[in-house]
């Protein structure tokens, strides 16, 4: 044991001399808050959404199916009672409910004028946006076409938009888990992917192969320091998103922290895995950005929402283990959800860092042959 | 005596190509023993074998009497390793890299201390002790690394090309210091390019393709080939086997 901890004490004098290193590490994750809080636009396809029509009318049936055709929507769930547009949103895949109230044709017969409810999940606040405008355009043309030249007054419909788990409809609450996936991946597996090819091109790694230190303690020395590093970053991530953009932290503290450990390990392993590999620093460092930082960025969903690309890209979005991580921070800290709605997306995690460290382990030991 | 290494036989195979054939040889405690051989001969793979990193194909081999298929703990813990490439850390200061290595071979606080203060002590780099490694000339660079090899009193070190691209007089400043650490019974085990240094060594083997073709003592070894350097001799083998 004393011997691991020479080790580990040797990593944190190799980091803590890199001073620009270190200044990456701890600047980058704060100037991408800041920076990721102004918003993207994107437009959307096919996203799903559910119904609620109480009316069962002509009218509620045309819009329906006017919006359906649109190709912006895709129906998810058909919805029988107010109760049940909760869950829906809790559930994740539902973007936007559609509600049409009990009285709504009698009140156009009766007022001119009725109202459609149109609630959107504004945990992704351009998504959200966006599926309101095309919504309420779409019932706006419906309305327009109700009302013959001269008639006076016109048929109104209104449409009545909520945004549901963000109300005021903040950027930062969709950047920052992005943010804090992609600073984790990049400190965790980048680093510990280049710091043990450094060893290998120095030809370092061979004396510690001759010494008496075995191959788990050399591994477990490269990785401890960074996994402590990694989540003080990742607390550093949390902290300013709560007090410098007003992210809630609606779940649990506990939870958000054990995902977030959860993920470093699987970034770590990732690192591991790459040095495997990679022999030099170069390739270490090339395999980790083009493995895991361009798929992240693009895919994961932080930038791009996954229901606009097409299919096969969406296919290959669920190999990205950000997107998972993505959705378990925003399901825990803005929709304050716990681990009953989030064991798969944990257990997609877990799951990954087994595969991932099992093929390390072969690895390591058909080198050492 | 006790040998210090002892191998019969020894074989590594690659697939169909075999890197080391048969080696057969003994090494006594405290001698100097010169493993000489052109670049892919053998001589990396079978010290691999020595050291415990690579598991052998058939034959056996003993370190320190510790066999190479079961012990490779033990091996560790009573061999020194140093290469061409120093395998110093550069962005750690001299006292850290010596108290690094000894670190991981388990000295206690207080070994540590005085080991790093007897290493700085001998090599003069009392002035440096703090300055990163990076900043040290090649040939302290070289002495360093071949102190820090010998921190944990090793049995036998291994010396992989340890003088590869020093100039001459760093190379016999060099050459002292295995002596001195030879004297001390310490057995030296050392690989390389520079017919000169064959000299300085007890004996040499040399491999040829795979197999040992020569092992004697300098003097008896240029008799025996009727030529007046160790040069001569290693020309006759290398030419011997491109005719075959």
């Amino acid at each position: 044991m004393k011997r691991f901890f020479a080790f580990v004490k040797k990593e944190f004098f190799h980091i803590l001399r890199d001073r620009r290193t270190l200044l990456i590490l701890f600047g980058l994750p704060f100037v991408q808050v800041l920076l990721f809080g102004f918003a993207l636009t994107n437009e959307i396809k096919n996203a799903r959404i559910a119904i609620l029509d109480l009316d069962h009318s002509q009218h509620s049936r045309q819009i329906t199916s006017r919006l359906l055709s649109s190709g912006y929507f895709k129906l998810e769930q058909q919805l029988d009672s107010y109760k049940g547009i909760e869950p829906a949103f809790r559930k994740g895949k539902v973007k936007m409910v559609i509600v049409f109230p009990a009285r709504f044709t009698a009140e156009l017969a009766h007022d001119q004028a009725a109202q459609i409810q149109v609630l959107a999940d504004a945990s992704e606040q351009n998504t959200a946006i966006s599926l309101t405008n095309y919504a309420t355009n779409i019932i706006q043309s419906y309305s327009a076409e109700l009302n013959p030249v001269g008639m006076n007054p016109p048929m109104q419909l209104d449409v009545q938009s909520r945004m549901v788990f963000n109300p005021e409809l903040k950027g930062a609450f969709v950047f920052v888990p992005g943010v804090m996936a992609m600073v984790l991946l990049l400190v965790s597996a980048l680093m510990t992917s280049v710091t043990i090819a450094r060893e290998k091109e120095t030809g370092t790694m061979e004396v510690l192969m001759v010494s008496p230190l075995t191959q788990m303690q050399i591994l477990f020395g490269k990785v401890l320091p960074y996994l402590l590093l990694s989540f003080l970053n990742g607390c550093m991530i949390i902290v300013l998103g709560i007090n410098l953009l007003g992210i809630p932290l609606n779940g649990s503290l506990g939870l958000l922290l054990a995902e977030t450990l959860l993920f470093i390990f699987l970034a770590l392993s990732i690192g591991i895995l790459i040095s495997t590999i990679a022999e030099t620093q170069l390739v270490a460092m090339f395999a980790s950005l083009l493995i895991m930082l361009m798929p992240t960025i693009f895919l994961s969903g932080f930038i791009f929402p996954i229901e606009s690309m097409p299919k096969p890209l969406q296919i290959l979005s669920n190999i990205i283990p950000a997107k998972y991580f993505i959705s378990i921070v925003k399901g825990i800290m803005i929709k304050g959800v716990g681990l009953q709605y989030l064991w798969k997306e944990t257990l997609v995690l877990f799951g990954m860092a087994t595969v991932i460290n099992a093929v390390s382990l072969r690895n390591l030991k058909t080198r050492l042959g | 005596m006790e040998k210090a290494v002892s191998t019969d036989k020894l074989t590594k195979r690659f697939g169909d190509f075999v890197a080391t054939n048969e080696i057969t040889f003994d090494v006594a405690q405290g001698e100097i023993f010169g493993f000489l051989g052109a670049n892919g001969a053998g001589k990396t793979t079978a010290i691999r074998m020595l050291c415990g990193l690579l598991r052998p194909s058939s034959g056996s081999a003993t370190i320190a009497g510790f066999d190479v298929y079961r012990q490779t703990e033990q091996i560790k813990q009573v061999i020194g390793y140093m290469s061409q490439r120093f395998s110093l850390y550069e962005d750690l200061t001299v006292r850290e890299n010596i108290r690094f290595y000894g670190g991981i071979y388990g000295l206690p606080k207080a070994e540590l201390r005085r080991k790093s203060d007897e290493i700085i002590q001998q090599l003069d780099l009392g002035g440096v002790a703090d300055k990163l490694v990076a900043s040290l000339p090649l040939g302290w660079k070289q002495r360093l690394a071949f102190s820090v090899a010998l921190v944990h009193d090793p049995r036998i070190v291994f010396l992989d090309e340890p003088t590869g691209g020093v100039d001459p007089i760093t190379r016999r400043q060099f050459w002292d210091m295995i002596y001195e650490a030879a004297s001390r019974g310490t057995t030296i085990f050392v690989t390389t390019h520079y017919m000169d240094e064959a000299e300085y060594c007890n004996r040499v083997s040399i491999m040829v393709d795979g197999r040992i073709k020569a092992l004697d003592t300098p003097a008896a070894m240029k008799q025996s080939f009727g030529v007046d350097s160790m040069d001569g001799v290693f020309q006759i083998l290398a030419r011997g086997t491109s005719t075959k």
